[in-house]
């Protein structure tokens, strides 16, 4: 039997514990990586094939270009249709991602 | 012995990282260990590099796969329409070795003792791991075509549903044979792999005939009621471009061939065809029912969609074709690669010792030729839904293409070479 105290400050961490998974360190990450199929690894396309490179973009000129896609402000063959299965707020750790890889 | 060492000490370490997580430091834990990947197509060389990739190097990773170099299906009915070769549709493991240091290793695997944590390789040898992953593809259900149950026959009547040797000799097929000839499609019912595949071959063929042997005909044999994919755009590129080539037939399953004299045999009816092409039903690679996973139908496996772990058979991992899909997700190359993703962010925070990301996405495009220059696409959202416990599709988002073009046709080759470097270079 451990002492009433110990339990106490386990359930408070345990408690932070699951703040911090809701957080998600690596979801940025994991949805960056959903881009990677046509805009190349961690957004670093492959040379020549005609597809965007994401990497090192501003974030705001990601999202501006993101939130013209969703809108249906910027024409678009696919883009238009992919944007909106993505929510602004994981739109914004895709485009602060990308704009970290340098 | 060593390897049982390592194990225990592996254990112990994912009991740090349960403790670091419990303490609010699940970003500092760092994953070890060793993961064998078996099948080195879209699913299992995406898993193999980003496993390397996302741990920085601290977790092992075998890579186990029966050909020498990758071939890919997308682009491959260009290859059997004659505007691409198979040196386009080629990629070496090179990159997987060199570049990430996944060990790929030639072989097949033949067996996998999941209580030993065990597999077994047809050229011997046991090799031990800490997570398996299987992305074995697809295996043919020849029983359901009994003329085709054997490799004489299997070598007349081609698939070339697995790109290689097959996508090669179907081109042969149509290359030798006489103007006015019937080229013959026949198409299972869904779910089987690529499901505008065949409707996009149907195009390809059609446009090589009309080029070079503009008497000869292409008759779709579909199993299914209607068009299973894109049916709008695919309908009217028949109807445009290939109005007096393409005949498309519905309901028309395939029973059985008659290997000599290349003849479909249906349920009311028969066609003799010149070249006989036949996309058998199709389940799950043979490794995933040899290795006990829980199967559906008897034919795809029942996987966790937090952490594509079978829901049977716990450190084993499924990805690709051979799952059984979530709702209106496609068997596609493109699918693969995301399901590699979603299981490796998975596998590593395991092996770290924390929960898998409660809240996955995936997407997919899938691209289709109706001509040499010009594209169709559908294309999907899907994230993880806590009632369902699966991946719906987002609502509101992906969809079609407003019509063919030329931009498409570009962007489907941009795709490909960016999929096939996503997952090999």
């Amino acid at each position: 039997m451990k002492p009433l105290p110990t339990i106490v400050a386990a359930l408070g961490m345990l408690a932070a514990a699951s703040a911090a998974q809701a957080a998600d360190p690596n979801l940025a990450r994991n949805l960056a990586a959903t881009c990677a199929n046509c805009h190349g690894t961690n957004g670093r396309a492959v040379p020549g094939a005609g597809m965007d490179a994401l990497a090192g973009m501003e974030k705001a000129k990601t999202l501006q270009k993101l939130a013209d896609f969703k809108s249906g402000a910027k024409p678009a063959s696919i883009m238009h249709q992919l944007s909106k299965g993505y929510t602004d707020e994981q739109l914004d750790l895709i485009a602060t991602y990308f704009a970290a890889q340098k | 012995m060593m390897l049982m060492k390592r194990r225990d000490f592996l254990k112990a370490g994912a009991a740090a990282g349960a403790l670091a997580s419990l303490y609010g430091c699940a970003s500092g834990s760092k994953a070890s260990g060793h993961v064998v990947v078996v099948g080195g197509g879209f699913g299992g060389a995406t898993m193999a590099k980003y496993l390397r990739m996302w741990s920085e190097g601290g977790v092992q990773v075998t890579l186990i796969e029966r050909n020498p170099t990758f071939i890919s299906c997308p682009i491959s009915n260009l290859v059997i329409g004659g505007t691409k070769t198979m040196e386009d549709i080629t990629v070496s493991y090179e990159g997987l070795k060199n570049k990430w240091q996944v060990r790929v290793i030639q072989d097949d695997v033949v067996a996998v003792d999941a209580a030993k944590r065990s597999i077994s390789l047809a050229k011997g040898g046991t090799m031990t791991y800490d997570r398996l992953v299987l992305s074995p593809g697809i295996e043919f259900m020849w029983d359901q075509v009994p003329g085709l149950n054997n490799a004489a026959a299997q070598g007349k009547i081609l698939h070339a549903w697995k790109a290689g040797p097959q996508t090669v000799a179907l081109r042969k097929q149509l290359e030798d044979m006489k103007d006015g000839g019937v080229y013959a499609i026949s198409i299972p019912k869904a779910p089987y792999r690529c499901p505008p595949g065949p409707y996009e071959r149907a195009c390809l063929v059609a446009n090589y005939f009309k080029q070079s042997k503009p008497k000869s005909k292409v008759i779709i044999l579909d199993a299914n009621e209607d068009v299973v994919s894109k049916k709008g755009l695919f309908v009217k590129a028949w109807t445009d471009l290939y109005k007096d080539t393409i005949e498309y037939r519905p309901n028309s399953e395939l029973k059985d061939v008659d290997v000599a004299t290349n003849t479909a045999v249906l349920e009311f009816d028969k066609l003799k065809a010149d070249v006989l092409n036949v996309i058998p039903p199709q389940r799950a690679g043979d490794i995933a029912a040899k290795s006990g996973l829980k199967l559906i139908n008897n034919r795809w496996v029942d996987i966790n969609w937090l952490s594509m772990e079978s829901t049977s058979t716990p450190g084993v991992h499924v990805l690709g074709d051979a799952i059984f899909p979530a709702p209106t997700m496609p068997k596609s190359g493109h699918m693969a690669n995301q399901h590699a993703k979603l299981g490796a962010a998975a596998i590593l925070n395991m092996l770290a010792g924390d929960a898998p990301s409660a809240t996955p996405l995936v997407m997919n495009t899938c691209y289709s030729y109706v001509d040499t220059k010009n594209a169709i696409h559908v294309a999907s959202v899907h994230t993880y839904d806590e009632a369902t416990k699966t991946m719906q599709p987002v609502k509101g988002a992906g969809g079609v293409s407003a019509a063919r073009n030329e931009i498409e046709g570009k962007a489907a080759m941009g795709w490909a070479k960016n999929i096939w470097a996503d997952m090999l270079a």
